[in-house]
C-alpha cells in the first residue's frame, strides 16, 4: 500500500532496504538507525534521498545532528496503535530538532489517531489502515480549536483568548 | 487427571452489553437455557464458530467457564459467573434476576 | 465555577460528533471491537459484567444545580434511576445501551459536561480537595490549576496514548484532602519563603499491584512555568514509561526503577527545553480569566456564631450529632461546608438515586450558591451553606434520606463496585461495606470510635483505594471462593502511608468479626484521643495481628 498523506506534503518513493542487502544503484531508499550508524558515508555517497526508520523505542534524539540533516525522511515505527511514543518521536523532531523532511508513520494505528499524527507533525502515513483521502480529510477536520501547542503551529485557545 | 468441567460459552450482547450464552440454535438471555459441553473439542469448536456472531455485531468478547450440571441444573464454579448470570447481589431489582419485575421509570 | 467559553463548547460537540461517529461506524460493521474499544475508553464507555458502565466527567468534583439535575435526568431516562459517585470525583452510569450513548452525550454537552478522557490510557479527571475555596486553610483554590491542566491535557495530541492511565490531584491546602501522593502527579499550591505562590510538584504515586507514595520532583514551579513542567514529566514518561507490560506501565513504576534523583534530573532538563522554547509558558491573563470563574460567591456579612443553629441544636439531637460529624469550617464567619453522606447504614457507597440528585441539586440552588462538590471518598459537599441555614439544609437532606451523620467515621465507608458489577473484580465489596456499616450502626458506638477510615476494593486494581485506609479490604480469588486480605494504617492525607496486611485472607461472613476485633485492640491501647491510625502507628501490628489469629482460630 503507497503511503497516505496527511499533510500538505505529498509522500516520497522511497524503497525499503534491509540491513543485509546491497544498496540499490539508484534511488530513494530507507534504511535502519543501526545500518544509517555503521555506514552512513555509503548511504549518502549516493546521490539520492535516504529515509531512516526508527522503532519505537529509538529515539531521534540519538541520531547524531549532521545525520538527520541530510536526511530526506524519518519513518516512526508503530508496532502497536497503543504505543505512543511515535507522537513524542514526531514532535521532537519537527520542533526540538528542526527536522525539515517527511515524517512517516508506519505500522498498527487507527484512523482515530490521525488528528493527533498530524499535530505532532506526521506528514504520512503507511500501514494495515483502510482508509480513503476523504477519511483522511474527515479526521483531519475532527476539531476547529486545540488547547494545547505541537508541532503544527497552532495556536491554542489559551493564546487566542487573549489575541 | 485434570478434571474437565462442562463448559458454557458466554459473551456479551453489543448494543446493550448484557451477558448471554449459547443454547440451542442462538444465544439466551437466561443461564438455564444455555447448552453445556461436555468435551473440549465441543466448547472450542463453538467458541471458534461464536467469531461469526462477532462480527455480525451480535456480540463481543465470547469465552468459556465452567460449570456443574446437576439433574440439567447449570450452576457456575465461580463467584462472578454465578453474579453474572443473576445481577448485582446488592440490587435484587435490577439485572436479569429482576426480568419478572416492571422497569423502573 | 468554570463556564466554557465558544471554544470549550465547541470542542465538546465535536468530540461528541466524533464519538457519535465512531459507534454509527461500529455498528455498521466499519470497526471491529478491537478498534473500537480504545475509542469508546476514550469516551468513558466500559463494558462490565452485566452491561455497559458510562463514567462521565465532574471536573475536579464541582458541578452545578443545573448539572446534576441533568445527571438525575439522565438516570431516569436513559439508565435504571440511580448513579454512583467514585473514588476520582466523576459520576458512572451501569445501565447505558450503546446507541443511547451519544444522546447521552448530547445531554450532557448541554450543560458543559462531558466523558472525555475518563477512560484510556491518557490524563484522567483533575481532582481536586471537595472544600476548594471554603477552606480556612487553603493557599490557593486548587481548581484554578486544576481547570488550566483540565484544558491543557485535553485532547493532547502526544500525550493520549500513553503506557497507562495518567491520574493528577491538586491540593490547595496543607492539609491534603485530594490524596495527593498516591497519584501519577500530585500538586501542591504553595508559597515560597519570598511569599510567591506557586506548585510542588510529585509524581510517581499510586495504588493497584504496586502501591506507592510520589516522590517529588518539583520544589517550586511558578505559575508561569507550571505547564512546561508537566508536558516535561508527560514526556519522560511517554518516552521511558514501559510498554511491555501493562502491570508495569505506570509511572510510579518508572520513578522507582530510576530512582527518584534521576528522574527529577530528566524532568528538569526536559522542562528546561520546553521553557526555553517559551511556547507553553501560561500568560498571566489566561491564569486571572480562570481565577475569575473562581472568585467567591457574594458572601453575606455574618456573625461566625449562628443563633439559629445554637437553637436548633439544643433542641434537637440528631441535628445536633449531624452537626458534630457533618460540617467543616468555612473561612467566611457565618457560613459552613455540608457534607451529605452517600453511605446510608446498610446502604451503597457512594450510589445515588435521581429523586436525591434532584433533591441535592434543589438545596444547592437555595442554599450553596448553586454548587455541590463530589469528594474522593464518595460523598457530597454543600460548599457554601449559612449557618443560619444549617437546621433548614438538615431537614430537607433528611426527608431525602441523605442525612446520615456518619462523616469520617467506621460507617463512612468507601467500596469500589466490586464484583456486583465490575469485569475485572475478584470479590464483592458493597455487600462486605453493608456487613460492616449494619454492625456498627449504633451511633455512640460510631462516635466513640471517631475518625475511622475503611476503604474496600474488590481486586488489585484498588479502585476503592485500600491501600490508604486507616482499615484497609483488599477482595482477593481463593479457588473460587471470595476472601478478604486486611491491612492496617493506610492514609491518604498529607501525612500518607500505605497500609499494612495483618493476617492470612478471610471468609466474607468473618470480615465483620476481624472489624470488630481490630476495633477492641484499639479501644484497648488507645489514649489521649487517638484515632485507631494513631494508635497503630504506635504501638505497631503485633498487637493487632497476634488478636487476629487468636480470633480466627475459633
Amino acid at each position: 500500500m503507497p503511503p497516505i498523506s496527511i499533510s500538505t506534503r505529498a509522500p516520497g518513493a522511497f524503497e525499503d532496504v534491509a540491513d543485509d542487502a546491497p544498496l540499490p544503484v539508484a534511488g530513494a531508499v530507507i534504511v535502519s538507525a543501526r545500518r544509517l550508524a555503521a555506514e552512513r558515508d555509503g548511504v549518502f555517497a549516493r546521490n539520492d534521498a535516504v529515509g531512516v526508520v526508527l522503532e519505537s523505542h529509538e529515539s531521534p534524539m540519538q541520531l547524531p545532528p549532521e545525520d538527520l540533516q541530510r536526511l530526506s525522511l524519518v519513518v516512526l515505527m508503530f508496532p502497536k496503535f497503543r504505543d505512543g511514543r511515535g507522537f513524542s518521536w514526531a514532535r521532537m523532531l519537527r520542533t526540538r530538532l528542526g527536522f525539515r523532511g517527511e515524517i512517516r508513520a508506519r505500522g498498527h494505528f487507527l484512523r482515530d489517531q490521525i488528528f493527533f499524527m498530524a499535530r505532532c507533525g506526521i506528514d504520512s502515513l503507511e500501514g494495515d489502515l483502510r482508509i480513503t483521502a476523504e477519511a483522511v480529510s474527515d479526521a483531519l477536520a475532527t476539531f476547529t480549536h486545540v488547547y494545547q501547542p505541537a508541532a503544527d503551529g497552532r495556536r491554542s485557545v489559551v493564546l487566542a483568548r487573549h489575541g | 487427571m485434570r478434571v474437565v468441567h462442562p463448559q458454557i460459552l458466554t459473551a456479551w450482547r453489543l448494543d446493550d452489553g448484557e451477558a448471554v450464552y449459547r443454547g440451542a440454535g442462538g444465544w439466551v438471555r437466561a443461564l438455564e437455557d444455555a447448552t453445556p459441553f461436555t468435551g473440549i473439542e465441543a466448547a472450542k469448536a463453538a467458541l471458534e464458530a461464536a467469531e461469526a456472531d462477532v462480527a455480525a455485531r451480535v456480540i463481543v468478547g465470547p469465552y468459556l467457564f465452567d460449570a456443574a450440571v446437576e439433574r440439567g441444573v447449570i450452576r457456575p464454579l465461580s463467584a462472578r459467573e454465578l453474579i453474572r448470570a443473576k445481577g448485582p447481589t446488592v440490587r435484587l431489582d435490577l439485572g436479569k434476576q429482576a426480568a419478572h419485575l416492571p422497569a423502573r421509570g | 465555577m468554570y463556564r466554557y467559553d465558544e471554544f470549550d463548547a465547541r470542542m465538546v460537540r465535536e468530540r461528541v460528533a466524533e464519538f457519535s461517529g465512531q459507534v454509527a461506524r461500529r455498528l455498521a460493521g466499519e470497526l471491529s471491537e478491537d478498534e473500537f474499544k480504545p475509542l469508546r475508553l476514550m469516551n468513558g464507555l466500559y463494558l462490565q459484567l452485566h452491561a455497559y458502565m458510562l463514567r462521565v466527567a465532574i471536573p475536579y468534583g464541582t458541578l452545578s444545580s443545573r448539572q446534576m439535575r441533568r445527571l438525575a435526568d439522565i438516570a431516569r431516562r436513559y439508565d435504571r434511576g440511580y448513579g454512583h459517585f467514585t473514588t476520582r470525583q466523576n459520576i458512572q452510569f451501569n445501565w447505558p445501551k450503546l446507541a443511547d450513548v451519544p444522546a447521552i452525550l448530547d445531554a450532557l454537552a448541554e450543560v458543559e459536561m462531558h466523558a472525555i478522557q475518563t477512560s484510556g490510557n491518557c490524563i484522567r479527571n483533575v481532582t481536586a480537595d471537595h472544600f476548594a475555596g471554603a477552606a480556612a486553610d487553603e493557599v490557593e483554590d486548587p481548581r484554578i490549576l486544576s481547570e488550566i491542566i483540565r484544558q491543557w491535557s485535553t485532547f493532547h495530541p502526544e500525550f493520549s496514548f500513553l503506557p497507562r492511565k495518567f491520574k493528577i490531584a491538586v491540593t490547595g491546602s496543607p492539609q491534603d484532602r485530594a490524596a495527593i501522593r498516591v497519584h501519577d502527579i500530585g500538586i501542591a499550591c504553595i508559597r515560597n519563603a519570598a511569599g510567591e505562590a506557586g506548585y510542588q510538584v510529585f509524581a510517581g504515586g499510586g495504588q493497584g499491584r504496586t502501591p506507592m507514595l510520589a516522590h517529588c520532583v518539583g520544589d517550586f514551579v511558578s505559575r508561569d512555568d507550571i505547564l512546561a513542567f508537566l508536558e516535561a514529566v508527560m514526556r519522560v514518561y511517554n518516552e521511558e514509561g514501559r510498554r511491555d507490560n501493562m502491570y508495569k506501565a505506570r509511572i510510579k513504576i518508572l520513578v522507582h526503577q530510576l530512582g527518584a534523583d534521576e528522574m527529577r534530573r530528566r524532568v528538569e532538563a526536559e522542562f528546561a527545553e520546553i521553557k526555553a522554547q517559551g511556547a507553553l509558558h501560561l500568560p498571566h491573563a489566561e491564569y486571572q480569566r480562570i481565577l475569575s470563574y473562581f472568585a467567591p460567591p457574594p458572601f453575606a456579612d455574618l456573625p461566625a456564631v449562628s443563633a439559629t443553629e445554637g437553637a436548633a441544636r439544643a433542641r434537637d439531637g440528631a441535628f445536633a450529632a449531624f452537626v458534630a460529624q457533618n460540617i467543616f469550617p468555612h473561612k467566611v464567619p457565618g457560613y459552613a461546608s455540608v457534607s451529605i453522606s452517600l453511605k446510608p447504614i446498610g446502604g451503597i457507597p457512594g450510589d445515588a438515586d435521581a429523586a436525591q440528585m434532584d433533591a441535592v441539586a434543589e438545596i444547592a440552588a437555595r442554599y450553596s450558591f448553586d454548587e455541590i462538590r463530589v469528594t474522593h471518598e464518595q460523598n457530597l459537599v454543600l460548599p457554601h451553606v449559612r449557618r443560619d441555614d444549617l437546621y433548614a439544609v438538615w431537614q430537607a437532606l433528611s426527608a431525602a434520606g441523605l442525612a446520615t451523620a456518619n462523616i469520617g467515621l467506621v460507617t463512612d465507608i468507601i467500596a469500589c463496585p466490586g464484583l456486583d458489577y465490575c469485569d475485572l473484580a475478584n470479590a464483592r465489596s458493597i455487600s462486605i461495606a453493608q456487613d460492616i456499616s449494619t454492625r456498627f450502626a449504633d451511633p455512640a458506638r460510631q462516635r466513640d470510635l471517631g475518625e475511622l477510615k475503611i476503604k474496600i476494593s474488590g481486586c488489585i486494581n484498588a479502585c476503592g483505594h485500600h491501600h490508604v485506609g486507616h482499615i484497609g479490604i483488599l477482595g482477593v480469588d481463593k479457588k473460587g471462593v471470595e476472601h478478604y486480605q486486611i491491612s492496617l494504617g493506610g492514609s491518604a492525607a498529607e501525612d500518607a502511608s500505605l497500609g499494612e496486611i495483618v493476617g492470612p485472607a478471610v471468609t466474607a461472613d468473618s470480615v465483620a468479626d476481624a472489624i470488630e476485633t481490630i476495633v477492641d485492640v484499639y479501644r484497648a491501647h488507645r489514649t489521649g484521643g487517638e484515632r485507631l491510625l494513631d494508635t497503630y502507628r504506635r504501638v505497631g501490628a503485633q498487637p493487632f495481628k497476634e488478636r487476629l489469629h487468636a480470633a480466627h482460630q475459633h
